[in-house]
């Protein structure tokens, strides 16, 4: 729950509200983008996650920072299941998001 | 220095490490609370304090919201739990806290249909998904996680999804803060700042620290080079005479943090007029509960929550852990009834809770040593 994940923003879904397709370590999931409503995020932006929200906007740098800060302190799995136990992704729209 | 080797910019860690050699006085005792459960888990992985000279002591600070919750509010929570066509839903790091009843996991083992989820919205999709039944979210964190319950609320309020409830347990730094600062039992020099927290509510809430208690704080990253900085940055206020707030991790935190999050905050929740803490009693103002305008999905509303009040277990001293009065070694405890596998208070289940997290790493390492040493 305290972890903050690290993702890359893929995509905007207009088709649900402020949900977008994040990126993490391979794995994508729906995010809920809504409370970067300050400096929205964009396609190819990098956001620290909590609990399924993005809560702010952070360097690439900064991204491979957190995600070998997870490593390290022996996260990483524990962030990783969490980004898998994200059910936003459960129902796709057409088309679907296959995890790549 | 174990992990030195393992960690980036080693030259610049040693620099550091260096830097604060050269500032400490040696004829003083600091004492600096880290204020963040992240910070702590950090601190014992990295084996911080090899780096640190003797006479800098850094204190656990309450920053770890599934150790200072209440033994009740769970025994509360789990009550909601055995009510008929109820789905209790909760993070995974709350699954194995002990209530005096049991877990949440013990529940599910005896029939309650107890889930984990991920996020608050995930919860909101289960009642949306099943609608015969009522979804009850167990919220818990500091700000780093209500604004996404209240998010969560919105949308449930929006779209009028009924079958849907938060048990609130959303708890905020500051006022925990201030009463450490208020024990008599307590002497700190100096605050190192939740890494977080502080992007959602942003670097300005702490000023009065540093103005009226005349405390230097410093908001820090989590990487060992960020939090070495950041006790070189509290050694030159110390040093100056200064007390100020400083923000060692301006790349994630933005000093006004988050409006967005914070106006969420706003719009669902109100301050309750005081909540109990494991450790530190009851402070006033420390938490936040849902507006009268969403009674509909207080679940404290809905169940009548019994509201019990559980003494923690005589034996464990997790109260004075919390505080810092005790390290996690000096409890009775520690280590032979109580260790991360069978946890007797939280303190030894969440990763940063400071029972836990000396026990992963210093208590082992100590182990070793010794196991190596009778060689």
């Amino acid at each position: 729950m305290c972890l903050a994940i690290p993702g890359k923003v893929v995509e905007l879904l207009p088709e649900y509200e402020n949900l977008g397709v994040v990126e993490v370590g391979g794995v994508r999931r729906k995010i809920d983008l809504g409370l970067l409503a300050d400096d929205p995020a964009a396609p190819g932006d990098w956001v620290l996650i909590h609990v399924g929200f993005a809560m702010s906007k952070i360097s690439e740098e900064s991204a491979a920072e957190q995600m070998r800060m997870l490593a390290m302190l022996g996260e990483n799995e524990a962030a990783m299941q969490e980004i898998e136990g994200y059910g936003m992704a459960e129902r796709e729209p057409p088309g679907g998001l296959e995890p790549s | 220095m174990k992990f030195v080797d393992e960690f980036r910019q080693p030259e610049l860690i040693q620099k550091t490490a260096d830097e604060i050699r050269r500032l400490v006085d040696p004829s003083r005792h600091y004492r600096f609370m880290e204020v963040c459960g992240g910070h702590t888990h950090a601190i014992y992985r990295f084996g911080l304090k090899d780096l640190l000279p003797a006479n800098i002591e850094l204190i656990h600070g309450p920053g770890c919201p599934v150790c200072v919750l209440p033994m009740g509010r769970i025994d509360d929570g789990l009550a909601m739990a055995r009510e008929p066509d109820v789905i209790f839903t909760a993070f995974g790091d709350m699954m194995r806290v002990p209530g005096a009843q049991g877990s949440p996991l013990e529940h599910k083992a005896r029939g309650a249909d107890v889930r984990i989820v991920y996020s608050p919205a995930d919860a909101l999709k289960l009642a949306q998904n099943n609608p015969g039944k009522h979804i009850m979210f167990f919220a818990i964190g500091f700000e780093t996680t209500a604004p996404s319950t209240a998010v969560t609320l919105l949308r449930a309020r929006a779209q009028a999804i009924r079958n849907f409830s938060v048990f609130c347990n959303h708890v905020t730094i500051i006022p925990a803060i201030r009463a450490i600062l208020d024990s008599p039992d307590m002497r700190l020099d100096a605050f190192i700042g939740p890494g977080h927290v502080s992007t959602v509510i942003g670097c300005r809430p702490y000023e009065w620290i540093a103005r009226h208690e005349q405390k230097p704080i410093v908001v820090s990253g989590f990487e060992p080079l960020d939090m070495l900085e950041s006790v070189v940055m509290l050694l030159r206020q110390l040093r100056d005479g200064r007390a100020e707030v400083e923000n060692q991790y301006k790349r994630v935190v933005p000093w006004e943090g988050n409006r967005a999050a914070l106006k969420a905050i706003g719009e669902v929740f109100e301050l309750r007029p005081y909540f109990e803490w494991r450790g530190l009693g009851f402070i006033s103002q420390s938490a936040l509960r849902l507006r009268d305008s969403f009674a509909d999905w207080d679940a404290e509303r809905r169940f009548q929550s019994p509201g019990v009040r559980v003494t923690d277990p005589k034996a464990a001293q997790c109260g004075e852990v919390l505080k810092g009065v005790l390290k996690p070694a000096q409890c009775k405890l520690f280590g032979n009834e109580c260790t991360p596998e069978r946890p007797v208070g939280a303190l030894m289940v969440s990763s940063e809770g400071s029972c836990a997290a000396y026990y992963n790493y210093q208590h082992r390492k100590e182990q070793l040593v010794s196991v190596g040493s009778g060689v």
